[in-house]
């Protein structure tokens, strides 16, 4: 069995997150790392072959991303995936959600003909686009079932079954492998890699596939052909820091109405 | 005039909130006509309130072949749909859920998808043009969909909703669902218990609080009460164990976007930020005036929650006599 997961090389969060001038995320500017959504499908994609002693079982690791999106690759190579795919071509820059999963799902079907892919795990959502939509359309894709935003995975056999925080209710959803799965993080701390993992790591299979070798077209993807068009960011003003006052023998409590009722608010 | 499919956003045939600012949107693209997947015979009541912001058509779809499984159906009906009437777009509320139903619906019909939008115009072309809030908040991104039938998702408390007499003419559709899209079973639904306060997302006042709150929520909620709000909480007060998830504002909970939000004990995280940044007016109360929260505020309290808020509650009481 063969376990898919895809992983994301994001802008840090905690960085000045920016636009180039096409409004394409800037991704080499700014300082990359893995999505650390995508640690938890890496986490639970580990888990699912551990629980299984005795059976043969790969985890590859797939991004799809710039030059050092390879970086992602690797790190989910450090926690313990066994193989990594990265693929890189400049056609693919500026691709939104169609266009990615496109790619995504092609890489797939590509690691599928090879060694089969039972099992395809995403994150909750990328932390830059904050989609959470590329599972839905790999599953759409592959027409494999999708069993997405679970926050707890369990599995016997062939079977899957999640729980799943909907809107107004938990819900308990079951289907049969292969399938599309993707993790919240409720589905449990992601691991560190160790200093024999991270040492592993580097031995570790690792290729890079462009366009060409999934069988897709430079003007099948990419900014040029984006189903979708930024025409204008705004960074927005900095809030500029308002009155903050310090609670002395309760003084803290009466200003706070005080400025609530002003706003109206009581 | 051309058609715009809205979902219904709705809880056992009860409407919410946000139905009502998508068809208001709506309504700047062409003519609204709803979508209601749900029981039939609720169709009658939901076409009554729909119809009051402009609806002209009620597409209602029995929602017996489709409940049962997880997105794919949904999204299948929605194709059948747009097929027939060929709507300028098509929005849905910015769940989960349907984001993934608008991913899968994107690819059926080979149309560009946007989501969370915080507003929708009508440009140049009468087109649509998307205002999206990404980064944590840090940008406003204008987008627009080139390709096919706009999909557009849209965030809670995006718009007022704004009254218009529509038709409301009901139209039953049968939609056939394949096999392929019933390979996700959901096998069993518990429902949350209802706090009686309003929605998280869909409050005009939220109450959150953090890991300084020590596990003790009842300064939090007793200040949410007197103020008629809703409360949230930290992802370190979820992790914790001392709220359930679905009370998490922040990138891995909820997104909200109320006219005040009062962070209580909360730092202030590039995450936790990331799901209440574009409230209109951001309060905090937190006992190190170092803590980042306080560059976001327009009023802050440096001192204790748990002295801070039972005072404030009970001036607040008073004052409403
Ligand atoms: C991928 C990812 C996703 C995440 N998603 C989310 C998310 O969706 N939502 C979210 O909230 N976080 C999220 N986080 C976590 C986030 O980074 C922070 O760890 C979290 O928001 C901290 O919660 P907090 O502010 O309650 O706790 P802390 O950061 O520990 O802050 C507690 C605050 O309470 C104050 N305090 C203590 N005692 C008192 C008192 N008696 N009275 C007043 N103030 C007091 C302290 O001064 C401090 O400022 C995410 C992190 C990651 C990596
Ligand atoms: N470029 C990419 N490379 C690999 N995986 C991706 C990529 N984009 C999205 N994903 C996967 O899809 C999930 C949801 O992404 P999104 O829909 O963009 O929020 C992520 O958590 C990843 O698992």
């Amino acid at each position: 069995m063969n376990i898919v997961v895809c992983v994301k090389y994001v802008p840090d969060a905690t960085a000045d997150r920016k636009f180039e001038d096409d409004f394409t995320v800037d991704r080499v500017g700014v300082d990359g790392l893995l999505s650390e959504l995508d640690e938890y499908a890496v986490e639970q994609a580990l888990q699912f072959r551990e629980k299984r002693e005795g059976e043969e079982i790969t985890v590859t690791a797939l991004t799809v991303g710039p030059e050092k999106a390879v970086d992602a690759v690797r790190k989910a190579l450090q926690m313990g995936a066994d193989s990594g795919v990265h693929v890189v071509d400049d056609a693919i820059a500026g691709s939104d959600y169609l266009g990615t999963s496109l790619v995504l799902a092609k890489a797939i079907e590509k690691i599928k003909a090879d060694t089969g892919a039972d099992l395809v795990v995403c994150g909750m959502a990328s932390t830059d686009a904050s989609g959470s939509v590329v599972p839905a359309m790999l599953a759409e894709r592959l027409g494999m079932p999708q069993v997405t935003l679970a926050s707890v995975v369990e599995s016997q056999g062939d079977q899957v079954r999640i729980k799943r925080d909907n809107e107004g209710s938990t819900e308990v959803i079951g289907a049969t492998l292969p399938i599309v799965l993707s993790v919240t993080d409720q589905s449990g701390e992601a691991r560190y890699p160790s200093f024999k993992g991270i040492m592993a790591a580097k031995k570790k299979p690792l290729e890079t596939w462009s366009l060409t070798d999934l069988g897709l077209d430079a003007d099948q993807v990419g900014l040029s052909v984006a189903y979708t068009q930024v025409e204008d960011t705004t960074a927005r003003p900095p809030r500029t820091a308002g009155e903050v006052v310090t609670d002395e023998d309760g003084s803290g409590a009466g200003a706070l109405v005080e400025f609530l009722a002003s706003k109206k608010f009581i | 005039m051309s058609e715009v499919l809205v979902v219904i956003d709705h809880a056992d045939g009860e409407v919410k909130k946000p139905t009502y600012e998508l068809l208001t949107l709506a309504r700047r693209l062409g003519e609204p006509s709803a979508v209601f997947f749900g029981s039939p015979d609720q169709g009658d009541a939901v076409a009554e309130k729909v119809k009051k912001y402009g609806a002209a058509k009620v597409y209602v779809v029995d929602d017996a072949q489709i409940k049962g499984f997880l997105v794919a159906p949904k999204a299948e009906a929605l194709q059948q749909l747009a097929e027939k009437s060929s709507p300028a777009a098509i929005l849905l509320p910015s769940t989960f859920e349907n984001k993934e139903v608008a991913g899968r619906l994107a690819i059926k019909l080979g149309s560009g998808l946007i989501t969370d939008a915080v507003d929708v115009a009508a440009g140049p072309d009468g087109g649509a043009v998307t205002t999206q809030s990404v980064f944590a908040g840090n940008y406003t991104v204008q987008a627009k969909v080139t390709t096919g039938t706009p999909i557009i998702t849209v965030k809670p408390n995006s718009a007022a909703p704004e009254e218009a007499e529509g038709a409301g003419a009901v139209e039953a559709v049968a939609v056939t669902v394949s096999d392929a899209a019933k390979g996700a079973q959901i096998v069993a639904t518990q429902p949350r218990q209802s706090t009686g306060r309003p929605e998280l997302t869909e409050a005009a006042i939220v109450v959150s609080g953090g890991r300084g709150t020590g596990g003790n929520f009842e300064p939090v909620e007793g200040f949410a009460d007197s103020l008629g709000a809703a409360v949230g909480a930290s992802r370190a007060a979820v992790d914790s164990g001392w709220m359930p998830h679905a009370f998490q504002v922040g990138q891995t909970g909820k997104t909200v976007s109320p006219q005040l939000y009062v962070a209580n004990g909360i730092s202030g995280a590039i995450q936790h930020r990331a799901g209440m940044q574009t409230s209109k007016t951001i309060v905090a109360v937190n006992k190190d005036p170092e803590a980042p929260i306080f560059e976001l505020v327009d009023f802050g309290v440096v001192g204790d929650l748990h002295t801070v808020l039972p005072a404030a509650t009970e001036k607040i009481t008073e004052r409403k006599g």
